[in-house]
């Protein structure tokens, strides 16, 4: 490790900048709110009951530390370096958002909060939302976009029978990004007794940082794991990016690590040239949306794009202020896969090691098969296989031309 | 700052002994024409102060009426350009009524807030208001707009408490915003009392005059509240009475609906003339 002065993992700053990017551009109605959470995290973060007790759920109730998976078949099909996989959707609920919710929900009950509102876009940030409110009693109110109710059916009812309230919300696309605009209305009329559990590592301060703390515990296990299993650190890490809370919490155990190369995963969609993709990075600009200054997409007059992408939960035109950061730094190298390759790497992991991925990860899993070939068998690559692909079986099978 | 627009409709009103009516409408609902047309007649029918809408892709603060002007104004192919246009042509007819650019910081923020303030004053804009720039980043865009002479409208909150209100009124000019209600525009005022004693602790906290909005739907409650406030904000319903005067082409062609804002006889707040009859202007 590189002592603090060098070392790029200290953000953000007490204005919750990564650089110009994260801040908290909201409503003065919430800014108290924000003002106080941040209070109440700091505090949290310094109590180690907190802390005891997020660890003792992790291992009794999502089932963590999540194995670490050396995928040999995969690794002797691409004939390149050796591939691993955190497995993350081993968890209770299917994937690694239930480490952020549990994190999250144990803070709304320190700050006295009655009622939980959440966004979400695949399903997974909502079935994790609605298992941690029936786990702790609490009412939990899911805004998703109808377009998304429509394809992630098998979630929705997984929602309903947790207890949640499911909100359609059909204005704009019917996608995420209008999801988190409902759910941040009903935040400002609600304000006093409800918590907002925001389920990537995006938003105002200090969401994003609070988010990647949670999920950081992939990446710490990973360096435990990977130590026990080969003696050393891994030379490339891969993950997907929607909002980016798998793939932060993956990468920022490892930023001060100069040996390891980063790669985030953005959804390319149907092709960058027009707008039906979700490679915010790639294709976008900074701006101002959902509390941050992040990449986002946009046109020339600052109205955002609704995005395009096969996978719900990266059908967001934002990105998480920390990797717009570690973008314009270079630490992390962000790059676009397309709809139809994450679907081929979708069927190839399923045949190959039978695990079926969800969508996400299939996105991170189609730039492993470009890169591994790349590099010398002795080396090391890690992919975050962030979800499950129950539920997307039905959507993949329609896509395939199967009548299910 | 030297004397702005904002300030001399404000204490004009107030030596006339009433409150100020300040209206909004979104630049370019349903489409730049009528748009235009609505703005100029805005003063005739009783506007003192106008808050400009700048259509937003994603207004997260805004109620259902609100949320549909501004995609029907961006379906119609509107840009800032266009907002700025209108300001411009505005002010060929009138020189005294204040415009303020409401709306989100984001399509300010591409264009670069230091040179946009320059652009949208040389258009005869008077002030702006904001609502994802909170106190704590007033570098951004506030004290660009300051320097450029321009006010900056600052919303208080029901949350916004005595601890935290002098840090939202340091930089603020021209009017503070009150928010009658946690929530968005459109919403209902459960209960004028309470607004009426926010208004009053704001007022203990400064000379500004005080403004109230997200919420007032009937001249009735404007007259409650404008005892206490030097302002009230009228934009839901009036955006409501543009969408109930568009046909099946989403022309403003119909007239045969009227709102009955304008029409309370005996409230004591004096609307010179139904704004709502700017449908049968247009």
């Amino acid at each position: 490790m590189n002592d603090m002065a060098n070392s790029i993992r200290t953000g953000p700053d007490d204005r919750g900048h990564f650089g110009i990017f994260g801040g908290r551009y909201v409503a003065e109605t919430l800014m108290p709110l924000i003002l106080d959470l941040e209070q109440q995290y700091e505090n949290a973060k310094n109590d180690p009951a907190f802390h005891a007790e997020i660890e003792t759920l992790n291992t009794h109730y999502t089932g963590r530390p999540s194995p670490l998976y050396f995928a040999e078949r995969l690794t002797e099909e691409l004939g390149g370096a050796k591939i691993y996989f955190k497995r993350d959707e081993l968890n209770h609920t299917g994937s690694h958002k239930i480490n952020n919710c549990l994190g999250q929900i144990l803070l709304a009950k320190r700050m006295g909060k009655t009622r939980i509102i959440a966004e979400t876009g695949a399903g997974q940030h909502g079935v994790a939302t609605a298992t941690v409110c029936a786990r702790f009693g609490l009412p939990c109110v899911v805004y998703m976009g109808a377009t998304d109710v429509e394809r992630q059916k098998p979630n929705v009812f997984r929602m309903k029978l947790l207890g949640a309230e499911i909100v359609p919300v059909t204005a704009g696309a019917g996608t995420l990004k209008d999801a988190m605009n409902e759910a941040l209305r009903d935040w400002v009329t609600n304000v006093e007794d409800t918590y907002y559990l925001i389920g990537t590592a995006a938003g105002p301060h200090p969401y994003p940082e609070m988010v990647r703390d949670f999920q950081s515990v992939i990446g710490k296990e990973l360096r435990e794991q990977m130590m026990e299993a080969e003696g050393r650190l891994p030379d490339a890490l891969v993950a997907a990016v929607g909002g980016g809370s798998n793939a932060i919490g993956l990468f920022h155990p490892f930023l001060d690590d100069a040996d390891v190369r980063i790669y985030g995963v953005e959804a390319g969609g149907r092709g960058l040239s027009g707008e039906e993709h979700c490679a915010s990075l790639t294709a976008g600009k900074p701006g101002v949306l959902h509390g941050n200054r992040t990449y986002l997409l946009q046109d020339d007059d600052g109205q955002i794009f609704e995005g395009h992408s096969i996978s719900a939960g990266l059908d967001y035109p934002g990105i998480g202020p920390e990797h717009s950061w570690l973008k314009e730094i270079g630490r992390v190298e962000y790059v676009p896969v397309m709809d139809d390759e994450a679907l081929d790497a979708f069927q190839m992991l399923t045949r190959v090691e039978g695990i079926i991925p969800a969508l996400e990860p299939a996105h991170a899993l189609a730039h492993v098969v470009k890169l591994a070939p790349q590099m010398d068998k002795d080396q090391i690559l890690v992919m975050n296989l962030c979800g499950r692909g129950d539920k997307d079986v039905f959507a993949v099978g329609q896509m395939l031309g199967f009548d299910i | 700052m030297t004397e702005t627009r904002i300030d001399r409709r404000f204490k004009a009103c107030a030596d006339a002994g009433r409150p100020a009516l300040v209206t909004f409408i979104t630049a370019g609902d349903p489409d730049l024409e009528t748009s235009q047309a609505v703005l100029n007649a805005l003063p005739e029918a009783g506007a003192d102060v106008i808050e400009l809408g700048m259509p937003f892709s994603d207004p997260m603060a805004e109620g259902i009426p609100i949320q549909l002007g501004n995609q029907r104004a961006l379906a119609a192919g509107h840009t800032m350009d266009k907002t700025l246009q209108m300001v411009r042509r505005f002010r060929e007819q009138d020189n005294d009524t204040p415009i303020i650019l409401m709306g989100y910081y984001n399509p300010i923020y591409v264009r670069d807030p230091e040179k946009f303030v320059k652009i949208a004053r040389d258009a005869g804009v008077d002030g702006f208001i904001i609502v994802d720039i909170p106190a704590e980043a007033d570098d951004e865009l506030c004290i660009p707009a300051l320097e450029a002479g321009l006010n900056f409208i600052r919303l208080a909150t029901p949350t916004t408490d005595d601890k935290r209100l002098p840090a939202v009124l340091a930089n603020t000019s021209g009017f503070v915003y009150y928010v009658s209600v946690t929530g968005i525009t459109g919403a209902n005022i459960a209960d004028t009392g309470q607004v009426t004693q926010a208004v009053n602790r704001i007022k203990s906290h400064t000379d500004l005059p005080v403004a109230v909005g997200f919420g007032v739907k009937t001249a009735d409650q404007a007259a409650v509240i404008g005892k206490d406030a030097d302002g009230v904000v009228v934009g839901s319903v009036l955006v409501n009475a543009i969408r109930d005067s568009l046909d099946e082409a989403g022309k403003a062609t119909r007239q045969d609906r009227q709102c009955g804002f304008g029409r309370c006889p005996g409230s004591g707040f004096r609307l010179r003339k139904s704004p709502f009859e700017l449908n049968r202007v247009v």
